[in-house]
């Protein structure tokens, strides 16, 4: 069970990104949190895992007050929450393999990782994970070989093979096309309820949130504006939340079949490439 | 306003120029033409014959390139870690220092450096090793620790959120990230240290410049040809040693 | 996807090794292991002569901590007034000869003979350190600044015009396509199309080149073409180390502070 108590988030700008959010998420629930670009989505999933340090307030994962703990707490907290990401975040010059058995590095020592040497029930893991997400081709792959769906597989089963308490999915499908997207929240819907596993998952695509979970909390600015089942995102909700819009088309939408013209609008954000011009420059200056 | 500033530069230049020749002797100047055929019809026909003995110091040359170059990484990627601003422990002070070794290494040619060796670790092949090693810790950690900077912070979040240690998320986050960049430095900077360790020779520090030395002091053109001609030939290897290796990093 | 528990899953896992064909790979080690043998067991080194010389790296370090900068102060300064009048005449020179030579080396908008002549020019003089070139010009032109001035032009122009026509031909086609379709000559191409793309870039290169034409100026004096170079020979020669280390401050405060002002420069240009 994951509890969090008047949580808040001040960046040294003194932008206040979170204020005062509290909610409990229980076993097995798989919540999704939606709300505006700039609510504090990103933020209040990595003030979970501290990868962002919250500003007051306390975050429970079971009995371990993950706020209060020092360096190396952490890292047995962090271990026991399994993270999913936008650009799915793999090491992309590792092979899929690796990139899943990194999942393993909270559990074994520097040098074990180092050579590649991980125990062999973390390996039968990481193959039957792979083979979980219909990946059992690949595992020899460099992850940048992959496609997008593939990479958000395997970005899947790198948090799996944390063998995690608790998921945190930061906008798993923004890079991804509809279907593809559809076939990614489905697995990870699916392999929550195998395992019993809570998660929250940042979504921006509110169809795609109603389709596929039970829950949704919405974020507005920092505050947690709504807390309910998806039925009960109305115009006056989402009005609430996002601002004023014509709702109907997103609501009438909950009848999760007719969705493919929802154009999804993530893509890939372009990684700024060095020029082949501008490289030369700098490898020349210093000649 | 940009007129003016064009102006500025002419200007300055003319001066430059006036205080650059003030003290030349124009006779020699004009003399050149006849100096310059005088020497190139001195160094023909080249003596070929020279070249058994040019095999060793040949071999020493490419010895000091290497092996400096070697020795260098080993310096090399401290310092780049220790620059880079997303893994120095500290920005305030320890990152000058680094720069600052960084910056001296690069101000000071290796012939410079090669003369300062000399002097004191005595002449030959090892004072090349390091005056090369030396010039080259700054190069290779410039470009390092611009690579580790441009790192894509996604990565290492990620593999720091599944609860690795530091060390872990270097290797598994940051090396293989600026491998490629690594390599790629690495066999660029080779490829002018062979360039570089031809001269060194110059003031003792072993390799084909010292039979170029010699053969000046002695004024045997044709010798010098032998050895231009084999320094390109060396250049010319190298440039094509390091294009194919960084094609097939790339 | 099928689900298969009944089937054991693999319990080792090595990594593909970056080289696929064994036999490749291990001749590959094999050689490099041999040559780094071969090549370590081949420098001689008098120890005892390390040993003596040791002193002389403890006076040298002296030297660092309190550099002479006043018993040779007036050859410094006859020095670095070659050495950076040398930069300023050579770069400017270098550029300016550069700028017709790139374009000539630019495959995209030079005729192939043109092409030819400009890209052996470069390889020319790409391919002699500035130290061999230095002693041809001096041999020419006697010792002084002058063959050094002539030196590092030279060298500026292999450097320049390569990264230039290089820039010239990744520009991007399509704005020399729309200028090309208003029916316009070779010569309005260059300057309407070229010209504003590739201008920074140059103004960028020709910086660097400065900052590189001036620590070339510190070691050419070693081979008699004047400047900083001579001073600091000198100063090796005569066991002068405390003066030896005021010119090598000097040069690293020079180098540091054009670092500076060419990223300034570039910033404002761009």
């Amino acid at each position: 069970m994951l509890r969090l108590t008047n949580l808040s988030k001040v960046y040294a700008t003194g932008d206040r990104a979170l204020t005062d959010v509290s909610f409990t998420v229980e076993p097995g629930q798989v919540v999704g949190l939606i709300g505006p670009s700039g609510a504090g989505k990103s933020t209040l999933i990595r003030c979970i895992n501290r990868l962002v340090e919250p500003t007051s307030g306390q975050v429970h994962l079971g009995d371990m007050e993950i706020t209060g703990m020092r360096r190396h707490g952490l890292r047995r907290a962090r271990r026991r929450i399994g993270m999913i990401f936008q650009e799915y975040a793999l090491v992309e010059r590792l092979t899929v393999m690796e990139n899943v058995l990194s999942g393993q590095l909270g559990y074994v020592g520097f040098w074990r990782s180092f050579f590649r040497k991980f125990p062999p029930e973390a390996v039968a893991n990481a193959y039957r994970l792979l083979d979980r997400v219909g990946l059992s081709a690949h595992v020899d792959k460099r992850a940048d070989a992959l496609s997008g769906g593939q990479r958000q597989r395997v970005g899947i089963a790198r948090a799996l093979a944390q063998n995690p308490d608790l998921l945190l999915i930061d906008e798993p499908t923004a890079s991804l096309d509809p279907k593809t997207s559809r076939q990614i929240m489905r697995l990870i819907v699916e392999i929550c309820d195998e395992r019993g596993l809570p998660a929250i998952i940042n979504i921006h695509d509110v169809a795609l949130a109603q389709q596929f979970v039970r829950r949704i909390i919405g974020l507005q600015s920092g505050h947690v504006v709504f807390d309910g089942s998806p039925d009960g995102l109305d115009a006056e909700v989402l009005t609430k939340i996002y601002g004023e819009e014509d709702w109907s088309a997103t609501i009438r939408k909950t009848d999760d079949d007719v969705d493919e013209d929802l154009a999804d609008e993530g893509e890939p954000a372009g990684v700024v490439q060095e020029t082949e011009a501008a490289r030369r420059e700098r490898m020349a200056g210093l000649t | 306003m940009l007129w003016l500033g064009w102006l500025a530069l002419i200007a300055f230049f003319v001066f430059c120029w006036q205080v650059m020749t003030q003290n030349t002797i124009w006779a020699f100047v004009s003399d050149a033409p006849s100096q310059a055929g005088d020497i190139g019809s001195r160094m023909f026909p080249p003596r070929w014959s020279y070249i058994p003995q040019l095999l060793e110091p040949l071999w020493d040359t490419m010895n000091i390139a290497t092996l400096g170059t070697l020795l260098a990484l080993f310096m090399a990627i401290p310092v780049a870690f220790l620059a880079a601003r997303n893994t120095t422990p500290s920005v305030r002070f320890i990152r000058p220092i680094a720069l600052l070794i960084i910056v001296s290494s690069r101000s000071i040619n290796s012939l410079i450096w090669a003369l300062l060796l000399v002097a004191i670790i005595g002449p030959g092949v090892l004072a090349g090793i390091v005056a090369i090693a030396f010039r080259s810790i700054g190069f290779i950690a410039k470009l390092l620790y611009e690579a580790i900077e441009e790192i894509d912070a996604s990565q290492v979040e990620a593999v720091a959120a599944t609860g690795a240690t530091k060390a872990q998320i270097m290797d598994y986050a940051v090396v293989p990230q600026i491998l490629p960049a690594f390599a790629g430095i690495t066999v660029f900077r080779w490829d002018i240290n062979i360039r570089e360790s031809t001269v060194l020779g110059l003031v003792g520090a072993g390799g084909l410049g010292l039979r170029l030395q010699e053969s000046l002091n002695v004024l045997a053109w044709p010798q010098v040809t032998v050895i231009f001609m084999l320094i390109l030939i060396t250049v010319l290897f190298s440039e094509w040693i390091s294009a194919k290796v960084r094609h097939a990093i790339i | 996807m099928t689900m298969s528990p009944d089937v054991p899953f693999r319990e080792t896992w090595s990594r593909p090794p970056f080289i696929k064909r064994a036999w490749l790979r291990w001749t590959l080690y094999g050689g490099a292991l041999l040559y780094l043998a071969l090549a370590i067991g081949s420098i001689e080194v008098n120890w005892t002569r390390v040993w003596d010389g040791l002193d002389r790296g403890v006076r040298f370090i002296e030297g660092f901590l309190v550099p002479d900068f006043t018993s040779r102060w007036e050859d410094i300064l006859v020095g670095m007034e070659e050495s950076l009048t040398m930069t300023v005449t050579s770069t400017v020179v270098g550029v300016l000869i550069s700028i017709p030579i790139g374009i000539g080396a630019a495959r995209n908008i030079a005729p192939l003979p043109v092409y030819a002549v400009c890209r052996a020019i470069v390889a020319l003089s790409r391919s002699f350190q500035e130290i061999i070139v230095a002693i041809l010009f001096v041999a020419m032109f006697g010792f002084g600044p002058l063959a050094g001035f002539m030196t590092l032009s030279f060298a500026t122009i292999g450097f320049l015009a390569k990264l230039l026509a290089e820039d010239i031909e990744d520009i991007d086609e399509s704005q020399a396509e729309a200028i090309r379709a208003t029916g316009a000559g070779w010569w309005q191409i260059v300057t309407y199309a070229i010209q504003p793309q590739v201008m920074p870039r140059l103004v960028g290169l020709s910086l660097y080149r400065l900052d590189i034409n001036f620590r070339e100026s510190s070691v050419i004096g070693i081979v008699g073409a004047g400047g900083i170079g001579a001073t600091l020979n000198t100063a090796m020669d005569r066991y002068e180390y405390d003066s030896a280390a005021a010119i090598l401050i000097i040069i690293i405060l020079i180098v540091m502070a054009a670092e500076y002002l060419s990223g300034f420069v570039r910033k404002w240009v761009q």
